[in-house]
């Protein structure tokens, strides 16, 4: 049986070279100008309107949270649209990093899950992948504010 | 009554001939290379449905009653209805089985399905369990994406290695006397497991499983692979296909011109975006029921070698950090 | 000069999630991006060292989602100033409510009024 499993592992080891030959390259590049291109793009607009709100004399803090509101907003419409898959398409972390990508990743699973109902389609749907990225912001919150508790 | 020929392979007495098949595809299926092939081109991907599921389940159910249509048959004349999807519990064969009223087998082997029901469907003609019996598989690319994938407008980007699920469907009408191409061989795959676990390369993970049944089934017979006018893979992709080549290579068969892959046929690969090639259910069933059995017609082959692979994963078992494992079976398929 | 900044900082914060995908295991997911970069933004916020790219860059950034860890982390640490222990659990929610709240109210809208199209 050792023997065999042995055989087994040394075929895997073989194959995943032989995949890893064939499988085309990551266009790295290509892929980091693009999401530069791109993720840039989203920040000189938000930087747009955040110098909009800055100009109508909001405060700082205020200004950033209208301009995280707006760039939700925009993310989610151009989900909608079904324009932002396209984006993202090219774009890659370029519109998932920004908030905009966060919006985007709230509405694409509701609403394709819209036809499961409105409590577990579009209602636990919105959090599927905001569900950890909150739970994880707000433990991690917690826990430097704890810290920051001790040691002050 | 068929026997056994060497390890796996059943060999029929009186072969099943394919008398008759029909297909019903997407929009983008409909533009690519075989557009010409398919029997029905859907306008959306929603086919006058409330879902996709809905949409997958009906035109599963209208590939198999223009099946039927095309041999003046009703569904009382069939005794078995065959068919599989890749959907949780089966359930676009299921619905569709639901509308037909024909005895019912589900099948699942993920897109090895088609080849699975062909197989089944000839064993139980051979057997003199029935005289007619009706196969069908189906996929449907967003109703496949959201279930082992991400929702489709979520804005990602597929890796070069990923396969796009085909929307389809097909079905063949198998029957005991009549003219057709007749199923005189299959051989029965083991499941294969090679390691594989990205699920944005299923072609490698299947290669593997491909490799294991036709060596069995050369082996069995003794055939090679030049025995063969055409030999035809389910949806292995650029780079499955070039793995399975190598593979078979290092058992000393090579692979002439003579292999194909529906996965590469299906779209073209530079233009349509699909990356390395169709895949699902509904990818086998369509090239084979529309363009492989229009050839065969044709008599532009004689023989053919046709192997479907399926990766047998669930989405639930990839989170869980399983691998892939995938199976594949084969049938021969000759007109003289 | 301002809007030039955003562009260039948030543009080289996306290249870094890029190559977060590119470079490591196939199985790293959008999901994982974002969780990354919550954390990651929270951690270098609670080091000092997020404020001064805020500084510099204004919306490149804020808007990428690191952004979102610093507003987390600085609200935490503002809320323990001024209320004590409890701060900790409540300060970072305080101070991007706004923004979640937005998502889930235009994610809900947006949900509800379109249907997906591919």
């Amino acid at each position: 049986m050792n023997l065999e499993q042995q055989r087994q592992q040394e075929m895997q080891k073989e194959y995943h070279v032989l995949v890893e030959q064939i499988k085309p390259k990551t266009r790295v590049l290509r892929n980091c100008i693009l999401a530069f291109l791109v993720g840039g793009f989203i920040c000189l607009i938000g930087q747009i309107f955040l110098q909009i709100y800055l100009g109508q004399g909001m405060g700082e803090r205020e200004a950033a949270a209208a301009t995280a509101t707006t760039m939700v907003f925009l993310g989610a419409f151009l989900t909608g649209l079904g324009i932002y898959d396209v984006i993202g398409k090219y774009g890659g972390a370029g519109s998932i990093v920004p908030i905009t990508g966060f919006a985007n990743s709230i509405v694409a699973p509701a609403m394709e899950f819209k036809r499961e109902g409105f409590v577990f389609g579009v209602g636990a749907r919105l959090f599927t992948i905001a569900g950890p990225v909150l739970v994880y912001g707000f433990l991690i919150s917690a826990l430097i504010g704890i810290i920051f508790y001790l040691i002050r | 009554m068929g026997s056994k020929v060497g390890q796996h392979t059943i060999s029929f007495s009186q072969p099943p001939l394919l008398t008759a098949g029909a297909t019903v595809v997407g929009p983008m299926e409909g533009q690519g290379p075989l557009g010409q092939t398919f029997d029905w081109i859907l306008e959306d991907l929603l086919f006058g449905e409330q879902t996709w599921e809905k949409a997958e389940s009906k035109m599963l159910q209208e590939s198999a009653k223009l099946a039927l249509k095309k041999r003046n048959l009703q569904s009382q004349d069939i005794d078995y209805f065959l068919a599989g999807d890749l959907l949780n519990q089966i359930i676009s064969a299921n619905y569709a089985a639901r509308s037909l009223a024909i005895p019912f087998w589900g099948l699942f082997g993920a897109c090895s399905t088609f080849v699975e029901a062909v197989l089944f469907g000839s064993i139980l003609i051979d057997g003199g369990f029935a005289a007619r019996v009706l196969v069908a598989s189906s996929s449907h690319h967003n109703t496949a994406e959201r279930q082992y994938r991400f929702p489709t407008e979520q804005g990602i980007q597929r890796p070069l290695s990923a396969q796009w699920t085909v929307t389809g469907s097909g079905a063949l009408v198998l029957e005991n006397t009549g003219e057709g191409p007749r199923v005189t061989m299959g051989t029965i795959g083991k499941v294969i497991d090679l390691g594989i676990t990205d699920i944005n390369n299923m072609g490698a993970a299947m290669a593997p499983a491909v490799a294991d049944t036709l060596l069995t089934h050369f082996q069995d017979t003794g055939m090679n692979p030049d025995a063969y006018d055409l030999i035809l893979t389910g949806d292995l992709g650029v780079i499955g296909g070039n793995a399975f080549r190598d593979l078979l290579a290092k058992r000393g068969y090579s692979l002439g011109d003579n292999y194909h892959d529906c996965g590469m046929l299906i779209y073209d690969l530079e233009k349509q975006d699909a990356h390395a090639g169709g895949s699902g259910c509904g990818c086998s069933a369509v090239v084979f029921s529309g363009l492989i059995l229009r050839q065969l017609w044709e008599k532009q082959y004689r023989k053919i070698l046709f192997a479907a692979t399926g990766a047998l994963m669930s989405a639930t078992s990839i989170q869980q950090g399983e691998s892939i494992p995938c199976i594949a079976h084969a049938a021969v398929i000759e007109f003289n | 000069m301002k809007l030039l900044l955003a562009f260039v900082i948030g543009g080289l914060l996306c290249v870094i999630g890029q190559l977060f995908m590119d470079l490591t295991r196939s199985s790293i997911t959008p999901a994982h991006v974002l969780v990354g970069f919550v954390t990651g933004g929270a951690i270098l916020s609670a080091l000092g060292l997020y404020q001064p790219l805020v500084d510099l860059a204004g919306a490149g950034a804020t808007i990428p989602l690191s952004g979102f860890g610093h507003s987390l982390a600085q609200g935490a640490i503002r809320a323990v100033q001024s209320k004590g222990l409890l701060g900790a659990f409540a300060g970072g929610i305080e101070a991007t409510a706004a923004g979640i709240g937005a998502a889930v109210v235009f994610g809900y809208a947006i949900a509800v009024v379109f249907n997906p199209r591919s």
